[in-house]
C-alpha cells in the first residue's frame, strides 16, 4: 500500500467518523438532555425533602428551646422534657446493653463458623427479622410482657422489645465488620496456639472494634428514633424514672412528638417540635459519629479513596 | 472428647435470633386464636370493622363471646396498605434510581461524598419526625394549594380527579413513604452500580454512548434483579411503616378510597391507633382481632422480605 493510498483511506475514515458523530439522532439528543435533567431533578427533590424536614423541625423548635426543657418535667400539655430525655437515654442504652453482647456473639458465629446450612439459615432469618414491622414487635411485647407477665407498662418491657429489634441489626453489622479481617490474621493466632475463644476476643474483636462501634452507634440511633414498639410497652409517665424495671411506665421523646402535636395548645406543639429537634439532632449526631469512626479507620488502613 | 465450649455458647447465643422470630409468630397465633376461629380468613375481604354495642351483654356467636353487633372485617385496611405502598413505590423507584445515578456516575468524587450524605441521612430521620413533617408542612401545602389545583386540572380523570379532600389521605401517605424508602433503594442501587464491571462501562463509552446512555442501555438491564429485589424490600418497609402513616393518613374507618386524595388507614397504623378503643371490649375479642391483623402483617412482611432477600442473594448483593 502506498503512502498516498493510506492517507486517502485515513482521510475517508476520519470523514466517515465525523459524519457518524454528526448523525446522532434527535432522539438521542433528547434522551441525553431530558435524562440529564431528570436525574439532576431526582437528586434535588430528595435533597430538598431532607433539608425541608430538618429546616421545618429546626425553625419551629427554636422558640421552644430554653433551659426549662432540661430542668422541668412535662405536665399534661406543657412543662419541660427532662423526664422524656432521661427515658429515651435509659431505654436506648438499656436496649443496647441487652442486644449488643448477644448480637455481637451471633455476628461472630455467622462470620467465623456460619458457612454451613445453620449459618445460612440464621443469616436469612435475621434479615427477615430486620424487616418485621416495629408495631408488630410492640404488639407482641404488649401481649406477652405487659399483659401476660403482668409487668404492665414498664421500662423492662420497652427495653426488651427494642433489643429484639436491634438484635439482627447488630449481628449483621458485626458479621460485616469481621469479614473485613483477612483470614491470615486468624491463622497466625491459631498457629501460636490460641483457641477459638482467644482468637475471637484478643484478635478479631479488637481488630474489628471501630466497625462494630459504628454498627452500635447506628443501632442506638435506630432505637432512639423508634416510637411504635414503645407506645404499648413503655407507656408514658410525666415523672422521672424511679429505678424500677417493672410496673412503672417511663416517658420518652418520640412519644411527646406523637401525642403533644394533637393537643390544642401552642405550648404543646412547641414541645413536640423541641422533642423532634432533640431526637433528630441526636440521631444524626450518632450516625455522623459512626461514619466518622468508619472513615477514620479506613483512612488508617489506607483503603479509603473518597 | 473436649467439648468446644466457646463454639457451643456462640451457637446458643446466636439462636436467640431465630428463636425470637419463632416466638413472635407463636405468641401472636396463640393470642389471636379465638379471633382466628371467629373471623377465619375472610375477614380480610369483608369491609366492616365494628366493635358492636360495648354497653350490651356479650352474645355467643360461633362458640365465641363477642359484643352484640360486633364484626371485624378489614378490607379497607388491606386496600389502604397496598395502595399506599404501591403508590409510594411507583414514585420512589424512578426518583431513587435517578438520584443513585446522579450520585454514583455524574459527579466528581469530592462532591459526591457530601451530597450522598444528604440522601443517606434521610434514612436516619425517625419515622415519627417524618410524620411530624407531613403533618405540619406537607398537609397544609398539599391540602390547601396542590391537591385542589391537581384535582381541578385532572378533572374527570378516574382516581386523580374528584374531591381534593383535606390533605390527609392516600397521596400524602404515599409521598411521605416515598421519602422513607428512597434512601434504601438509592443506597443499594449505588452499591450495585459501583459493582458493575468497569470494562462493561468502558466498552459502552468507547462506542460513543454518553454515560447516561451507558447507564440506561448497559448497567440498568444488568441490575434488573437487584432493582426487583430492592423494590420488594422497599415495599415491605412501606407496608410496615406505622407512625408516619398514622399521622398523615386521616385514619379512615371502613372507608374505601375513591380517588388518591381520600383518607385511608393501613394495618400497621390501625393497630397503633385502635388498641386503646379495642381495650374497651370486655370480651377481649377486639384486641384479639387486632392481634390477628398483626399476625397477617407479620406474615406479609416475612413473605415479602424472604422473597426480596432471595432475589438479592441470587444477584450477590447484600
Amino acid at each position: 500500500m502506498s503512502i498516498v493510498e493510506a492517507k486517502t483511506t485515513m482521510a475517508s475514515e476520519s470523514l466517515s467518523l465525523s459524519n457518524r458523530r454528526l448523525r446522532i439522532s434527535w432522539r438521542r439528543h433528547a434522551f441525553r438532555l431530558l435524562g440529564g435533567l431528570f436525574v439532576t431533578a431526582c437528586f434535588f427533590i430528595v435533597a430538598f425533602a431532607f433539608l425541608s424536614i430538618i429546616g421545618d423541625v429546626l425553625v419551629r423548635a427554636l422558640p421552644a428551646l430554653r433551659w426549662k426543657l432540661f430542668t422541668e418535667v412535662s405536665t399534661g400539655m406543657g412543662g419541660g422534657l427532662k423526664n422524656a430525655i432521661e427515658g429515651t437515654i435509659v431505654l436506648s442504652l438499656g436496649a443496647l446493653l441487652i442486644s449488643a453482647p448477644i448480637g455481637i456473639a451471633a455476628g461472630i458465629y455467622l462470620n467465623e463458623y456460619g458457612d454451613n446450612l445453620g449459618g445460612r439459615s440464621l443469616r436469612f432469618l435475621s434479615d427477615v427479622l430486620v424487616g418485621v414491622p416495629s408495631i408488630v414487635l410492640g404488639y407482641v411485647g404488649y401481649i406477652t410482657m405487659v399483659v401476660y407477665l403482668g409487668w404492665q407498662f414498664s421500662v423492662a418491657a420497652g427495653m426488651l422489645t427494642l433489643s429484639i429489634m436491634l438484635l439482627p441489626y447488630i449481628a449483621r453489622t458485626t458479621e460485616l465488620a469481621l469479614s473485613a479481617i483477612p483470614s491470615a490474621v486468624r491463622e497466625a493466632g491459631f498457629a501460636l496456639g490460641a483457641g477459638d475463644g482467644r482468637v475471637a476476643f484478643k484478635i478479631l474483636l479488637p481488630g474489628a472494634a471501630p466497625a462494630i462501634m459504628t454498627g452500635l452507634f447506628y443501632a442506638t440511633a435506630l432505637s432512639m428514633g423508634e416510637t411504635a414498639p414503645l407506645i404499648y410497652t413503655a407507656g408514658w409517665s410525666n415523672y422521672m424514672w424511679d429505678g424500677k424495671f417493672t410496673n412503672e411506665p417511663i416517658g420518652y421523646l418520640t412519644y411527646v412528638i406523637w401525642t403533644f402535636i394533637n393537643e390544642p395548645f401552642a405550648e404543646s406543639h412547641q414541645l413536640a417540635f423541641a422533642a423532634a429537634f432533640m431526637i433528630t439532632s441526636g440521631v444524626l449526631l450518632l450516625i455522623l459519629t459512626g461514619r466518622w469512626l468508619m472513615i477514620r479507620r479506613l483512612r488508617r488502613m489506607g483503603s479509603y479513596a473518597g | 472428647m473436649k467439648i468446644p465450649v466457646f463454639r457451643t455458647s456462640l451457637v446458643a447465643t446466636a439462636s436467640f435470633l431465630p428463636l425470637s422470630l419463632i416466638a413472635l409468630i407463636v405468641f401472636l397465633v396463640i393470642y389471636s386464636w379465638p379471633a382466628i376461629q371467629f373471623n377465619g380468613v375472610h375477614f380480610l375481604w369483608t369491609n366492616n370493622w365494628n366493635l358492636g354495642n360495648l354497653y350490651g351483654n356479650p352474645v355467643d356467636r360461633h362458640g365465641q363471646q363477642i359484643m352484640p353487633g360486633a364484626a371485624y372485617g378489614v378490607w379497607f385496611l388491606v386496600v389502604g396498605t397496598f395502595l399506599s405502598s404501591l403508590l409510594a413505590l411507583i414514585i420512589a423507584l424512578p426518583l431513587a434510581v435517578g438520584a443513585a445515578y446522579f450520585l454514583a456516575e455524574s459527579l466528581p468524587k469530592w462532591l459526591a461524598g457530601p451530597l450522598t450524605l444528604l440522601v443517606d441521612l434521610l434514612a436516619a430521620v425517625p419515622s415519627v419526625v417524618f410524620g411530624l413533617w407531613g403533618y405540619s408542612l406537607l398537609i397544609p401545602i398539599m391540602g390547601q394549594k396542590v391537591y385542589p389545583w391537581l384535582a381541578d386540572t385532572l378533572h374527570g380523570v378516574p382516581f386523580l380527579g374528584g374531591s381534593p379532600g383535606s390533605g390527609y389521605g392516600l397521596l400524602t401517605v404515599a409521598i411521605v413513604l416515598t421519602f422513607m424508602v428512597v434512601p434504601l433503594i438509592s443506597a443499594t442501587m449505588r452499591d450495585a452500580i459501583a459493582s458493575v464491571d468497569a470494562p462493561l462501562k468502558e466498552a459502552g463509552l468507547s462506542l460513543g454512548l454518553s454515560r447516561l446512555e451507558v447507564f440506561w442501555h448497559v448497567i440498568l438491564p444488568k441490575l434488573r434483579k437487584v432493582l426487583i429485589g430492592v423494590s420488594i424490600l422497599a415495599l415491605g418497609r412501606a407496608i410496615g411503616e406505622t407512625m408516619a402513616v398514622a399521622m398523615v393518613s386521616g385514619n379512615a374507618l371502613n372507608y374505601l378510597p375513591n380517588n388518591i386524595y381520600t383518607p385511608i388507614s393501613t394495618m400497621a397504623a390501625f393497630i397503633l391507633t385502635q388498641l386503646e378503643s379495642a381495650l374497651q371490649d370486655p370480651t377481649n375479642m377486639a384486641v384479639e382481632a387486632l392481634s390477628e391483623i398483626a399476625l397477617v402483617l407479620l406474615a406479609i412482611s416475612v413473605l415479602v422480605n424472604s422473597a426480596a432477600r432471595l432475589i438479592l442473594w441470587m444477584s450477590k448483593v447484600r
